[in-house]
Parts: structure tokens; C-alpha cells; sequence
């Protein structure tokens, strides 16, 4: 080792050097660590975690209504479709373009459309009652009978949820 | 010549103190001696209001926080609480909310002062960044405490801002539902914002200490209305008296609309729809920021269309975020060497342009989406970027005015 000490300072400068980046890269490290907890502190706790399922009752909805019901804090629209809906919802599969998807594919059963309420641009609950069935009040997204974005600015149909058919009148959100 | 050690026989009990904590020389340099320009005009009064509308809203704030509840299921009759059954509370809670608001008028006054006389421009490039830092964390701030009342506007509010952030790629829903502290706006988001809202005026403390000590830098100092530099002792006047009383003029003047408004239409910038409480299953038919973010939001909205792979939602946040954050390369971008409007007759009407289109992007910020709204907001956007993006071009073909040898 002795022949790296510079002559001029009498200081091994290698030796210096790998200890000191050492240093600063397991500082680094550690200091990275140490922020761990409090950044996951922040994230939804156990508890939140823990209200994983909405279940609700298809009986009060009569045919043509639509319940808003809470699913792990997001709003969630039930919606009991009338015949004519449904065929509609049917004839929009051939003219949504936004975000192409058949009505089959976002159904269990055609009566119970089960969807996000919330715009998939901003977050907004449309309302519903307009012609394309939903209108978003935010920025003027609209949402067809099968919750197909029918015109922009959101870029996607709202979200399905996971569910399951308990018994006919009973569904099992999350 | 600074002394190296404290002198061991003090002449006084203030030479003992100052020689240990040198505070009052400190205070007497910066705001007795510091030496002003003679010739500043009523422009230069909206950087002291503005330091008096932070402190103000620090102080009414901190009177706030011992009755309001950061809870979902208390927040909202807390504020009924302050506004019906503590003592003053009403006047405490309307000069905070009425406060926010002056507050941004000044701010953009200042900034407007800024940009008309080249305050940007070498060497105060750092002073006017600072500002712009100070400018996006009052915005922040203002967010915050906007969702602290717990009315649908602040729910609502807070769904679409935070939502914002979902359109970071990948990783943008992770981050909302960090945020969150859940799968949507809920009770840990309000207490969390709570402690933000408290924490980030004293960070906007540090940095206009750090604004301040870059503008009292005597290599830096004051700019002045003819833009010129200022090289002989005779072009300065100690701030006190001069300014120190010119100050608490403009600060009278000031305290007239603004106790008017605190007094006789406490709510007549704010929305209706905060008064009803915050329901996360149902949005209020119209939701509208508060006006200081209206000409921002319309920049968001105007942006409806792709770019190749890049959705309008992407963009449109992406628009928003530069057109703030182009502040910052003001000074790069305005590579002309005469700072102030006076001399320079093309950087003049494109600055009135600038702040008439700026009118018109809140007004359309406060309509809705639809024809021929969106249309005139893209448009007024476009309009907005190419005052910067001009400003290398105009420098170069711009004949500006024979500037004054000294003031
Ligand atoms: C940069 C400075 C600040 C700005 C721009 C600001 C802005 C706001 C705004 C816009 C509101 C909502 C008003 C309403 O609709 O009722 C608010 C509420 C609140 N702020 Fe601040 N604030 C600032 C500083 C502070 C500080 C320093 C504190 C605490 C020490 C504080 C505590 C509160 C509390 C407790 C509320 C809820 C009560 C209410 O809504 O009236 N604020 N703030
Ligand atoms: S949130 Fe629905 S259109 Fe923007």
C-alpha cells in the first residue's frame, strides 16, 4: 500500500476515496430505509384493506332503477336494466369507438349492469337521466346504458368491479 | 474590518449581546439601512403585502386549527361551530378565507410587476425562481385548505386534483392511493391534508427568507422602473423611512377592500355548494375551482385531443404543470438586455396581450366544457405559450428605446 501515498500530502488517496464513497452510498442506503415506514405509514392501513366486500340486496331495485351503493370507499352504481336498455346497450356495441368493448363482456347477467361511479377522467359521479344515460358533470364525459364512454375527455369505459351472484337477489362486491 | 473574537470589556450590555447573536445589526442592515432605489413606484408595494398576507394568514390559521376538527364526521359542523358559537370565530375564519384570496391578488400583482419591468433578468435569475417555488407551494397550500371544510366543493375539489395525479405512467394509481390513504378521498385523506395545510406556509417561510436574501444581497438589490443598473450611492434612499412609510400606506389602502370584503361579503368569491356537506356518492352539477386557479384549469380543460400515444388526459396536466413551471426559464428564454416595458415597445404590448389573455383564460375557466368554450380556451392556451415561446425571436428584432444613463 505504501506506494500509493502521494508523495505530496503523504495521504492514501485510494484508500480515502473507497471509504468515503463507501460512506455516502451505505448513508444513502440507510437513510432510504429509514423512510420506508413513513412512507408506507401513508398507504390505506390494515383496517381499510380489511372492507374488502359491499354486498347488496337486488330486490329493492326495481327494473329501470339504478342504486349507489360504497365499495371500499369508491361509489358504485347498480343498475337494474329494462328491456329496452338492454337492447340498446346491445345496438351500442357496434358504434362505441373510445374504448371498443361489447356489452357482454361488462355483464354477468343483462338485467344488473354493476359499475364504478366514478369517471374514469377525473373522478366525478356522473349523473344519470341524460340521453346517453350518464353525464359527467365535471368536464362532459358521457356514458352509454352499459357504461361505455360515448364521448370524451375520458379515455375509458368506467371499471367493473369484481363481483359474484350470491343467490338471485343478492350480489357480493369486491 | 470584522472582529475575530468578542471583545472581553464590552462598552455596553448591546455590544455584550451583539458580539454573541449579532441580530440587531442584522435587522438594522436589512430593514433600516438597506439601501432602495429613490425611484421605485406603487409596483413595488405587492412584496411587502404580500409577506403581510402570509404572516396574516399564518396568525388566523393558527386561531383555526384550537376549534376546527380534521375528521369527515366533524369537520364540516366545526366550521359551523367557529362561524355560530366562538367568540369572534366568524371574523377569525373570514379573514382567513377572505385572506387566501387577497393573498393570490397580491402574488399576482407581484408577479406581473416582475414581468413588466425584467425583474427576471440577470442577476435576480434565483430570486425569481424562488418565487416561482413560492408561487406553486401557495397553490398547494390553498388546495389543502380549500378540503378542509369538508363541503362537496372541497370533496369534489380534491377528487379531481388529486386524480391529476393518476396520469402519471405506471405508477400514477399507486400514488393517488397513497395519497389517499384509501381507495378514494376519505377520512385519512382530510387529516392528512390537515397536517399539510399547517405544515407548508412555514416552508413558504423558509423560502421567502431565502427570496429575501437574494434580493438584499448587495450584488443583487432592489430593481427599478427604468431597469437600469443603479451605480452611484446618490440613486439610493435607506428603506426607512422611505419605504417603511410608503409601505404602510399601500398597506392601508389594501386593508380597504380587503376588511370590506371580510366584512360585508365575506363568501362572494367562494361557492355556494361548500356549504352543503361533502357527499362521495353525489357530484354537484357544477364544479368550479376557486378563481385563482381558473385561468390554470382552463389551460387543463383545453387540451381535449391525443398527440400520438399521449391521451388528452396526459397532455392536458402536462400543459397545466409548464405553464407555470415556465416561469422558471423566463429568464432564459427572454434573452434581450434591456429589463424594463418602458424601452422596449414590442415586449410591451405583447406583455398587455399576455395579461388580457390571462383575463380571458379565467373567465373561460369558470364556463363549461362545451362549445365554443373549449375552442377559445385552446386558442387563449396557445396564445398563453407563444408570449414565451416569442420572447428569443422578439429579443433579437425588437429596436429598443435609448435607455437613461441614470435615474
Ligand atoms: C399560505 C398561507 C395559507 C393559505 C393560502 C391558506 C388558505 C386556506 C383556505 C383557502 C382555506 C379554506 C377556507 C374556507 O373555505 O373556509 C383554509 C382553511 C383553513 N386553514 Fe389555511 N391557509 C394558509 C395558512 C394556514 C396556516 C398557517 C394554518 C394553521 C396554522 C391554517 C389553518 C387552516 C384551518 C384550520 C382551516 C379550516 C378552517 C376553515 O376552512 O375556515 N392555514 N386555508
Ligand atoms: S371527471 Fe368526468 S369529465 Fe372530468
Amino acid at each position: 500500500m505504501a506506494e500509493k501515498v502521494s508523495k505530496k500530502d503523504n495521504v492514501d488517496h485510494g484508500k480515502r476515496d473507497f471509504l468515503s464513497g463507501t460512506t455516502k452510498v451505505f448513508g444513502a442506503a440507510g437513510a432510504a430505509c429509514a423512510c420506508y415506514p413513513f412512507i408506507k405509514s401513508m398507504s390505506p392501513s390494515a383496517k381499510v384493506e380489511a372492507q374488502k366486500y359491499t354486498e347488496v340486496d337486488l330486490s329493492e331495485i326495481a327494473e329501470g332503477d339504478t342504486k349507489k351503493v360504497i365499495w371500499r370507499g369508491k361509489a358504485v352504481f347498480v343498475k337494474h336494466r329494462t328491456q329496452s336498455e338492454i337492447d340498446l346497450a346491445k345496438a351500442g356495441d357496434k358504434t362505441v369507438s373510445i374504448d371498443p368493448q361489447t356489452d357482454a363482456d361488462r355483464v354477468q347477467r343483462p338485467q344488473w349492469l354493476v359499475t364504478i361511479a366514478h369517471c374514469t377522467h377525473l373522478g366525478c359521479v356522473p349523473i344519470d337521466g341524460s340521453l346517453e344515460n350518464w353525464a359527467c358533470p365535471c368536464h362532459g364525459s358521457q356514458f352509454d346504458v352499459s357504461g361505455r364512454v360515448v364521448k370524451g375527455p375520458a379515455p375509458k369505459n368506467l371499471e367493473i368491479p369484481p363481483y359474484t351472484f350470491i343467490d338471485d337477489t343478492t350480489i357480493k362486491i369486491g | 474590518m470584522a472582529k475575530k473574537q468578542v471583545n472581553p470589556n464590552p462598552s455596553s450590555k448591546l455590544e455584550w449581546f451583539e458580539d454573541r447573536l449579532p441580530i440587531i445589526s442584522f435587522m438594522k442592515a436589512e430593514l433600516v439601512d438597506y439601501p432602495a432605489p429613490k425611484n421605485l413606484n406603487y409596483a413595488w408595494n405587492f412584496g411587502s403585502l404580500a409577506g403581510v398576507a402570509l404572516i396574516l394568514q399564518i396568525l388566523t390559521g393558527f386561531f383555526l386549527t384550537m376549534h376546527y376538527k380534521a375528521d369527515a364526521s366533524l369537520a364540516f359542523d366545526s366550521i359551523q361551530h367557529i362561524m355560530r358559537d366562538v367568540n369572534w370565530g366568524w371574523l377569525i375564519r373570514n379573514l382567513h378565507m377572505v385572506g387566501a384570496s387577497f393573498f393570490f391578488i397580491v402574488v399576482y400583482m407581484h408577479i406581473g410587476r416582475g414581468l413588466y419591468y425584467g425583474s427576471y433578468k440577470s442577476p435576480r435569475e434565483i430570486l425569481w425562481g424562488m418565487g416561482v417555488v413560492i408561487f406553486f407551494l401557495m397553490m398547494a397550500t390553498a388546495f389543502l385548505g380549500y378540503v378542509l371544510p369538508w363541503g362537496q366543493m372541497s370533496f369534489w375539489g380534491a377528487q379531481v386534483i388529486t386524480n391529476l395525479i393518476s396520469v402519471i405512467p405506471f405508477v400514477g394509481e399507486d400514488i393517488v392511493i397513497w395519497i389517499w390513504g384509501g381507495y378514494g378521498v376519505n377520512d385519512a385523506t382530510l387529516t392528512r391534508f390537515y397536517s399539510l395545510h399547517f405544515l407548508l406556509p412555514f416552508v413558504i417561510l423558509g423560502v421567502v427568507f431565502l427570496h429575501m436574501w437574494a434580493l438584499h444581497n448587495r450584488k443583487v438589490k432592489s430593481n427599478n422602473p427604468t431597469g437600469i443598473d443603479l451605480k452611484k450611492d446618490t440613486d439610493f434612499v435607506p428603506f426607512h423611512p422611505y419605504y417603511t412609510v410608503k409601505d404602510s400606506f399601500g398597506l392601508a389602502v389594501y386593508m380597504l377592500p380587503f376588511l370590506f370584503m371580510v366584512f360585508y361579503m365575506p363568501d362572494y368569491l367562494g361557492h355556494t355548494d361548500n356549504y352543503i356537506p361533502a357527499d362521495p356518492m353525489t357530484t354537484p352539477a357544477h364544479i368550479v375551482p376557486e378563481w385563482y386557479f381558473l385561468p390554470f384549469y382552463a389551460i387543463l380543460r383545453a387540451i381535449n385531443f391525443n398527440i400520438l400515444f399521449l391521451d388528452s388526459k396526459l397532455l392536458g396536466v402536462i400543459a397545466m404543470v409548464a405553464s407555470i413551471a415556465i416561469l422558471f426559464f423566463l429568464p432564459k428564454l427572454d434573452k434581450s438586455k434591456v429589463r424594463s416595458a418602458r424601452f422596449r415597445p414590442i415586449y410591451k404590448v405583447m406583455f398587455w396581450v399576455f395579461i388580457a389573455n390571462f383575463f380571458f383564460l379565467g373567465w373561460l375557466g369558470a364556463k363549461p366544457a362545451e362549445a365554443p368554450y373549449t375552442q377559445l380556451s385552446q386558442i387563449a392556451t396557445a396564445l398563453y405559450f407563444s408570449f414565451f415561446f416569442a420572447l428569443p425571436w422578439v429579443a433579437k428584432i425588437e429596436k429598443t428605446k435609448p435607455l437613461p444613463t441614470s435615474i
